[in-house]
């Protein structure tokens, strides 16, 4: 007994007495916050799957990390007539095995990145209605029913695969790494589910030669434990870090952080369309014509709220707060358009002006992990509504539950809330995204108001929206997507709170140029 | 067991009155021997004291989103909010002051742990004490019933059944006596069948009595000491239980915080060193199951026979 | 012996059937299984198809039908997120959890029994009374809390193990195993530890529990009587009586063990069967949750019938009843 205790004690001595890992010289581990669903880059059109495809596999135009357009496998594009562009690709390029990159690889990319089977989002929306043609070994057209301003962008969106070894190739091809062949940065070595991606350095890369001999990306969901994975040295660069632990990291003398506004947009969407509202009640509990199609009531809501409180004792100073659909240096903004000031007097003004002047039962529902701190903003809008007389209770679920009901929820596939807690990322760096599917009036068949979830509808702003969508000339479409953004807001069509800021923490030495898409990606991890 | 006293002279007996030692006062004594033992009921009645009154003790109801102000959010223990009411134990990233949440999150976690084991108790003992009178293949059958569920881990059954239900009071409470009434089913089975053979229920069966009073009058009452063991100890259990589904993002919903969901919540400021948030609960939650754990102790070890004492 | 064995065996038979019945009724019950079963963003055509595929459209005893043979041909369904089938993200990540419990248990028994036996033989020495408030501790902390402390004190603070996930892996068998690594080993230790401390405490007390009945019996006041020395007595005669309750009992608790690996995986983002579970149940990836109640289900039984079998060969009294019947 006494020697196995000993024995014990000894090896956990050795074992403690080792020097604690860190990672070899070249080699990056990076902790990010949720794991990719798969190595498929067309399977999921998801934040994390695309932060490991964009490494793996090129765009025909890669956004940088302010979401300008820049070359690609694609080297330029024009438009040839008013419903064709131009694309010309890059030559010389190698996939990792060494195969040339052809004309060839983007045909079959259209052809199977919108029907890869399972898909629970695909990349069809950026594919849809577009027909590609191959001219030459490295030049392709591709054409639209409608004159298309946005094709750049939508050519920055989704990977370009191999077509000699995608042909055939399933999403579990994809996840073994038997098909995993792309022309970008690193090349996949291993695929540990619920563990670990690794991945070494394409030597024949392209582009700027990358600066990492291997990465591996481990998936760490819990904030806490992956602000200790960085502290203890498991990790040397984590992304979404927790707002409450970035003032003790930023004195860290051994860690570096990089913080960057996003694209995002964190809003309160409410219901417009139904007479009576089913999570929106009077003060005694019964039911009431719903007060939010009114819009001095919207109004008296967005006022309500205190936007600088949120910022700095919600997201403790790491957010700015939000007056439209995109924060400045975003085109289709608009100049003259201002965050609504915290008045609650006035609040209260508006709604006794509405006929509300007793208030009445609000729910708001919310996702707890999808947004920085969505639960806590959730539940302070409710504290600051509860103060002029709108009684709001909260509700918050998982992110998958959350956006099934917020979406399809409802009878017939309507959605179900009355007032929700949302965000909203421009995949395409510009105002008409949120426009088309936030603010447009809700039309399945054409793809517009996809995420309107409160059925809002102006038809002078959907037709701002969709001259702008076919307006090629950039000025004359700046100023179209500014005015359907004023008359929407002033409208409250949606309640803009504020943008999520970004801050990556690294280990001295690492810096992260800061991406207004979020994403998290090995080539822009720099070591001073 | 009454001793009389013997230096009786013959002109005046004087019969002393003495303490007639009953199998409880005996139990009692021995019960509170130790010191660890009265420590721990104590506390344990403190904390019931608190979990029952809750609301009037408060400084604060955490839950009127009135008085709650994200303006007062992660202040220090002992700081003052806005409206100068000292935050005792601190506040929470929502403005909610620590020690109501406290008392609160005391007042649901034991709530949901005495309510599911007191019901999972009346289940366990009626279906353990059928099983264990009528015998033969009532009794076969149940304990088929009572040994599958005991092979199956109460957390994956409690998982199975909220990922099925969803969140809620009543429905954890429901995952929990589901969980749970086998041991209790168990245990009364185990010390009913002894019973059943001693001679006192034969002659009450020779009297004719009813089944029911046989089971309630007779058997009942002396199934009880290891029933009151396992209760305990299980009560401890439950309440852990419910704390780790709710820090697992199963159990209570957000807005009825149990101290397991206060810990979980709290967790992402223990490294900015906000550590009141996660630490308080976690101490109460441990007092309360430590405390509900020595009791359930040391009733086992007064209650057992087979120790020297 | 053998009628013992069949017996239970066919009793495993039926109780798995039985389960077999309530995971499909359930589903079932809770649900329109087409919702359950069929990822919801496909489109119409899609649906259907996998309906028929499914024989979602057929009387329900036919449905069951399907079911089962699906089942053991091995087919529970594809999952919604990752469009692998359901049974190889599970059998994918046993091993990490099964690596873990097993650790734990070794835990359990090296450092529980040797601390209860003493903790029996010398119930009121001081150190005694420090290793059973140990045990009570041990036994009331919350899993998940203890995980954290142990994060922020032996991985924040001291620095001295790191903090989440799975070590280096080799192969063994062809099984990914990472006890065999140095680096698998100190990612192991914490976790194990964590999943361990409930068990070890449970052990300790037991096994004092044990070794007090035991040490008060006629026959090891004999043996002390004869002159044999004292650590004969103990490990010889005080061990192997005590061996039986505390073997029988861990063995019943492996599965309890393998099934709390889900707290403990959670916190350390251990890639095991366990963090999948918690995962798809907060994303209603519902063809994982059945996939991985069928496999618990089966190992929980297999598990209960190899225990009864090894007690029934340890323990001379079942034998000799079984024998009789």
């Amino acid at each position: 007994m006494k020697l196995l205790k000993m024995t014990v004690a000894a090896l956990a001595a050795a074992m403690l007495a080792l020097p604690v890992a860190v990672s070899a010289a070249g080699e990056l581990t990076i902790g990010l916050a949720s794991e990719p669903s798969s190595i498929d880059p067309h399977f999921h059109n998801l934040g994390p799957n695309n932060a490991v495809a964009r490494v793996m596999f090129d765009r025909l135009i890669m956004p940088d990390d302010k979401q300008q357009l820049r070359p690609g496998l694609a080297v330029s594009w024009n438009p040839i007539d008013d419903t064709t562009w131009e694309f010309k690709l890059r030559k010389g390029v190698k996939f990792h095995d060494g195969s040339p990159f052809t004309a060839d690889d983007v045909v079959f990319t259209f052809q199977r990145a919108p029907n890869v089977e399972g898909s629970p989002s695909s990349f069809g929306t950026y594919l849809k209605g577009k027909e590609v043609t191959r001219i030459d070994d490295h030049t392709v057209h591709i054409k639209t029913e409608r004159p298309y301003p946005l094709m750049p962008n939508d050519m920055s969106t989704f990977s370009i695969v191999s077509r000699k070894h995608g042909e055939g190739a399933t999403t579990p091809d994809y996840n073994s790494g038997k098909a995993t062949i792309g022309t970008g940065a690193y090349k996949f070595v291993e695929y540990l589910p619920g563990d670990r991606i690794v991945l070494e350095r394409n030597e024949t890369y392209w582009g700027d030669k990358p600066e990492w001999t291997q990465v591996t990306m481990k998936a760490i969901k819990s904030g806490p434990s992956r602000v200790a994975a960085l502290l203890a040295g498991d990790v040397d660069m984590i992304e979404q870090t927790p707002t409450a632990d970035i003032e003790r990291l930023k004195s860290d003398p051994n860690l570096t952080l990089s913080q960057g506004i996003s694209n995002r947009v964190i809003y309160l969407h409410l219901d417009h369309d139904r007479a009576a509202s089913p999570f929106v009640k009077g003060k005694d509990g019964g039911d009431i014509k719903n007060p939010l199609q009114d819009q001095r009531v919207r109004l008296a809501i967005s006022q309500a709220i205190n936007r600088d409180a949120i910022v700095s004792r919600v997201m403790e100073d790491i957010a700015i707060k939000a007056g439209q659909l995109l924060p400045e240096g975003f085109f289709g903004r608009s100049g003259k358009l201002q965050p609504v000031a915290y008045d609650p007097n006035q609040a209260k003004r508006n709604l006794s002006e509405a006929g509300y002047g007793d208030g009445f039962k609000l729910t708001i529902h919310g996702p707890n992990d999808r947004y920085i701190n969505d639960s806590k903003i959730a539940e302070a809008v409710a504290q600051m509504l509860t103060r002029v007389g709108i009684q709001t209770d909260v509700v918050t679920m998982p992110r998958s539950v959350y956006f099934k009901r917020a979406s399809r929820g409802g009878p017939d596939g309507t959605p179900e809330f009355s007032f929700i807690l949302v965000g909203w990322g421009s995949g395409t760096g510009e105002a008409s995204s949120p426009l088309k599917s936030l603010i447009h009036t809700y039309d399945k068949s054409r793809g517009f108001g996809a995420s309107n979830r409160g059925r809002y509808s102006n038809a002078k702003v959907d037709t701002l929206i969709e001259d702008a969508l076919a307006t090629v000339d950039d000025a004359k479409r700046q100023a179209l997507l500014a005015e359907a953004t004023e008359i929407a807001i002033n409208d409250v069509a949606i309640i803009p709170l504020h943008y999520q800021v970004n801050t990556w923490a690294a280990r001295k030495g690492i810096k992260y140029r800061a991406r207004t898409d979020e994403a998290t990606v090995a080539t822009d991890v720099i070591s001073e | 067991m009454s001793t009389i006293s013997e230096h009786a002279s013959p002109a005046a007996t004087i019969v002393q009155p003495v303490r007639v030692q009953t199998p409880f006062r005996r139990f009692l004594s021995d019960f509170f021997d130790s010191k660890v033992a009265i420590a721990a009921i104590v506390t344990f009645a403190i904390i019931l004291f608190i979990a029952l009154f809750a609301p009037w003790i408060s400084p604060q109801n955490p839950y009127d989103l009135m008085v709650v102000d994200v303006m007062n959010s992660r202040m220090r223990p002992g700081e003052k909010s806005l409206t100068g009411m000292t935050f005792l134990l601190g506040s929470d990233g929502a403005g909610r002051d620590m020690l109501s949440a406290i008392f609160y999150g005391l007042r649901t976690s034991l709530g949901v742990g005495v309510m599911s084991g007191l019901i999972a108790l009346c289940i366990g003992m009626s279906v353990g004490l059928s099983a264990a009178y009528f015998g033969g293949r009532t009794d076969s059958l149940i304990m088929r019933v009572v040994d599958l569920q005991l092979s199956f881990p109460a957390i994956l059954i409690a998982l199975i059944l909220l990922s099925i239900l969803g969140k809620g009071v009543d429905k954890i409470i429901i995952a929990l006596v589901i969980a749970q009434w086998a041991y209790y089913a168990r245990t009364v089975r185990a010390s009913a069948l002894v019973e059943r053979r001693k001679e006192y229920i034969e002659a009450a069966t020779c009297l004719a009595l009813s089944h029911r009073r046989i089971v309630l009058r007779h058997l009942l009452p002396n199934v009880l000491p290891p029933l009151i063991v396992v209760g305990t100890l299980q009560t401890a259990h439950a309440i852990s239980l419910e704390a780790t589904l709710s820090f697992l993002g199963v159990g209570l919903p957000q807005t009825e915080p149990s101290l397991g969901l206060l810990i979980s919540n709290g967790f992402e400021y223990m490294l900015s060193g906000k550590y009141w948030i996660s630490f308080f609960p976690g101490v109460a939650l441990l007092v309360t199951i430590v405390s509900i754990n020595l009791v359930g102790d040391q009733l086992r070890d007064v209650l057992n026979p087979r120790l020297e004492r | 012996m053998s009628v013992f064995i069949t017996r239970r065996v066919l009793q495993s038979l039926v109780v798995i059937f039985v389960m077999s019945l309530l995971v499909f009724f359930g589903v079932n019950i809770v649900g329109d299984p087409i919702d359950m079963l069929i990822n919801p963003e496909a489109d119409q055509e899609d649906i259907e198809a996998a309906i028929r595929a499914l024989g979602l459209d057929r009387p329900i005893h036919e449905q069951y039908w399907y079911f089962l043979v699906n089942a053991l041909k091995g087919d529970l369904g594809k999952s919604f997120i990752f469009a692998e089938p359901a049974l190889k993200l599970i059998l994918q990540r046993m091993p990490a959890t099964l690596e873990l419990a097993f650790t734990a248990m070794l835990m359990a028994i090296f450092l529980g029994i040797p601390l209860g036996v003493y903790a029996g033989l010398r119930p009121n020495s001081k150190v005694s009374k420090t290793i059973m408030a140990g045990s009570i501790l041990g036994f009331s902390l919350p899993t998940f809390w203890v995980g954290l402390m142990f994060i922020m004190i032996f991985a924040v603070m001291l620095g001295w193990l790191p903090s989440t996930g799975r070590g280096d892996t080799t192969s063994l068998f062809g099984i990914q195993v990472s006890f065999l690594t140095w680096d698998g080993l100190r990612h192991l230790l914490l976790p194990a530890l964590n999943l361990a401390l409930f068990k070890i405490s449970l052990v300790i007390r037991l096994a004092r529990a044990g070794t007090r009945e035991v040490a008060l019996q006629d026959y090891i006041k004999f043996a002390r009587a004869k002159g044999l020395s004292s650590s004969r007595v103990v490990l010889v005669h005080i061990m192997k009586n005590i061996m039986i309750p505390v073997v029988t009992v861990l063995g019943l608790e492996l599965g309890g063990v393998i099934a709390f690996a889900v707290v403990t995986e959670t916190v350390f983002a251990w890639p095991g069967m366990g963090k999948l579970l918690i995962d798809s149940i907060q994303l209603l990836d519902r063809p994982i949750i059945v996939a991985y109640l069928m496999i618990t289900v089966l190992m929980f039984v297999v598990i209960n019938l190899v225990v009864d079998i090894l007690y029934s060969l340890l323990d001379p009294r079942v034998r000799l009843k079984d024998v009789k019947s």
